[in-house]
Parts: structure tokens; C-alpha cells; sequence
């Protein structure tokens, strides 16, 4: 749990990481991740890495089909368009 | 066709959060672009294409897994409590004892190399459902918060709960294949 009140700690800041890239932070919160980071290395490093595994996760998108896929979608494709005329 | 390409793996990989096999799961997205070629005259724009064909695609898998669901007994509510870090690397205090190393030297190309794909497909894959749902709408596909909240009828809270979870795993897991701690 979040204490309410003094400097977050580190163990408190890895949870909040993606209220923060959400902005879903009070005003208040914010400004308290923000001031830790600044003198933190370690978290600055673990906010960068959910960063680069968000960038990263952006790149996983298989744009080819794999060919039986696209047999079975073109079948139904054509049995569709029969059906309908 | 064009579409197709764009948009069945995920169509499938999303589809088989809701069903029991992968199967299933084809079949269901084949039926989601029936569904899209028969509504598309209905298409008003107000929300992009890839939502609207996603919503297209939850709705029939949805109705699928709860049919299943009748049949097919389904494990827990798979709720997770707890930290996403490993409370081990914290001293008592709660600040870092074996802190991330920076990855500020890995080259790119080994970053977005097929074989950290992998490592991150597997790390999804052994999500539990409904967070590899949300990782895979928003981070994967690029859908927004909002789309998502809505698509999956979920609370702006338990979204960012779920996609927090997930992404700090995948994290996680990227840093064990990269180089683990100090």
C-alpha cells in the first residue's frame, strides 16, 4: 500500500509506473514519482525498461499470414459470397 | 485481403482469451470477418475501423467461450494480488537492493531481433487471460485506454491494474534474457 504521506519509496514507485505513463496520478503523486526519479537510479532505470518494454511490444505485430490461415479464411470468404449471391 | 493480413493474428490470439482451444479460436475469428463483410455497410466511422472489427470479434468470442464455458469447467477468476517486482530485491527500507541494470547498451537490433520476440510471446502467452488480453489491445495492437475500457467492458482502474501486471512480466522477462540484476 501507498503511504499517503513523505517520499515514495522505492518498492511503492514499480507499482505506480503505469498510472503515471496513464496519467492517472493526483497532481500530488505525480510530483512525488517525479522527485524520486530524479534521484534514483534504479528506478530510472526500471521506468526507461517499462518503456522500452512497451516500444517493444509496439514491434510484435505479425503482419504475414500463415498460409493455412489464409486457405480456410478464403474458403469461408467464397462459401460466403455464394451464399449471399 | 489487405485487412486480413493486418489484423487475423491478433484477431486469433485475442479470441483465444475467451475460448479453450486454438481451434476455436480460428473459427472464431474466420466468423468475425464474415461479420465484418456483412456489416460493413454499416460502418458509421464514429469509431476507427480496428475498434469496430475488434468489437465485432470480442462479441462473437464472447458468446462462444460462454457457451464453452457450460461445458468446459473454468479455473478460477485468475485474480492476482501482490507485487509485480520481486519484494526480495528491496531492502528493508523499500529501496532497491539488486536494482535493474540499464539496458542503454543494447542495440536496438537486438532489442526488436526475432528472437526477443519470442522471449516476449512466451512471456505473454503465460499471462493469465484477461491480462494478455489487455497487453495485446493496447500495447500490441495500439488500441487506446478508452477502447479497450469500453471493448472490454472493463473499470479504468482494473485495466490499468491489468496492463500493469502484464507489462511489468513481460519486463521482467526481458530483463532475465537480457542480463539480469546488479
Amino acid at each position: 500500500m501507498i503511504r499517503r504521506r513523505g517520499p515514495l519509496t522505492c518498492i511503492e514507485l514499480v507499482e505506480l509506473v503505469t498510472d503515471y505513463f496513464e496519467g492517472a496520478l493526483s497532481r500530488r503523486d505525480r510530483r512525488r514519482f517525479e522527485r524520486h526519479i530524479a534521484g534514483c537510479d534504479g528506478c530510472t532505470a526500471y521506468v526507461e525498461q517499462m518503456r522500452v518494454t512497451m516500444r517493444v511490444l509496439g514491434h510484435l505485430r505479425e503482419d504475414s499470414l500463415p498460409p493455412v490461415a489464409r486457405d480456410a479464411l478464403l474458403h469461408a470468404f467464397r462459401d460466403w459470397k455464394a451464399a449471399t449471391g | 485481403m489487405e485487412l486480413v493480413e493486418r489484423y487475423h493474428a491478433s484477431m486469433v490470439r485475442v479470441a483465444r482469451t475467451f475460448v479453450a482451444s486454438d481451434a476455436v479460436a480460428q473459427e472464431v475469428a474466420q466468423e468475425a470477418w464474415l461479420g465484418v463483410l456483412t456489416g460493413i455497410d454499416r460502418f458509421e466511422g464514429r469509431s476507427s475501423l480496428k475498434t469496430w472489427i475488434f468489437r465485432i470479434l470480442v462479441n462473437r468470442a464472447r458468446t462462444r467461450g460462454a457457451r464453452e464455458a457450460r461445458s468446459v469447467p473454468f479455473t478460477s477468476l485468475e485474480r492476482e494480488e501482490g507485487e509485480t517486482v520481486d519484494p526480495e530485491r528491496f531492502l528493508s527500507d523499500g529501496a532497491w537492493g539488486s536494482p535493474p541494470r540499464p539496458w542503454e547498451g543494447q542495440p536496438e537490433e537486438r532489442l526488436l531481433a526475432s528472437e526477443t520476440r519470442d522471449v516476449i510471446r512466451r512471456a505473454i502467452d503465460a499471462l493469465p487471460r484477461a491480462q494478455r488480453r489487455v497487453i495485446d489491445l493496447r500495447d500490441v495492437e495500439g488500441l487506446s485506454s478508452d477502447e479497450v475500457v469500453e471493448l472490454l467492458d472493463l473499470t479504468e482502474v482494473n485495466q490499468r491494474v491489468l496492463l500493469h501486471r502484464a507489462r511489468a512480466k513481460v519486463r521482467q522477462a526481458l530483463e532475465d534474457y537480457l542480463g539480469g540484476a546488479r
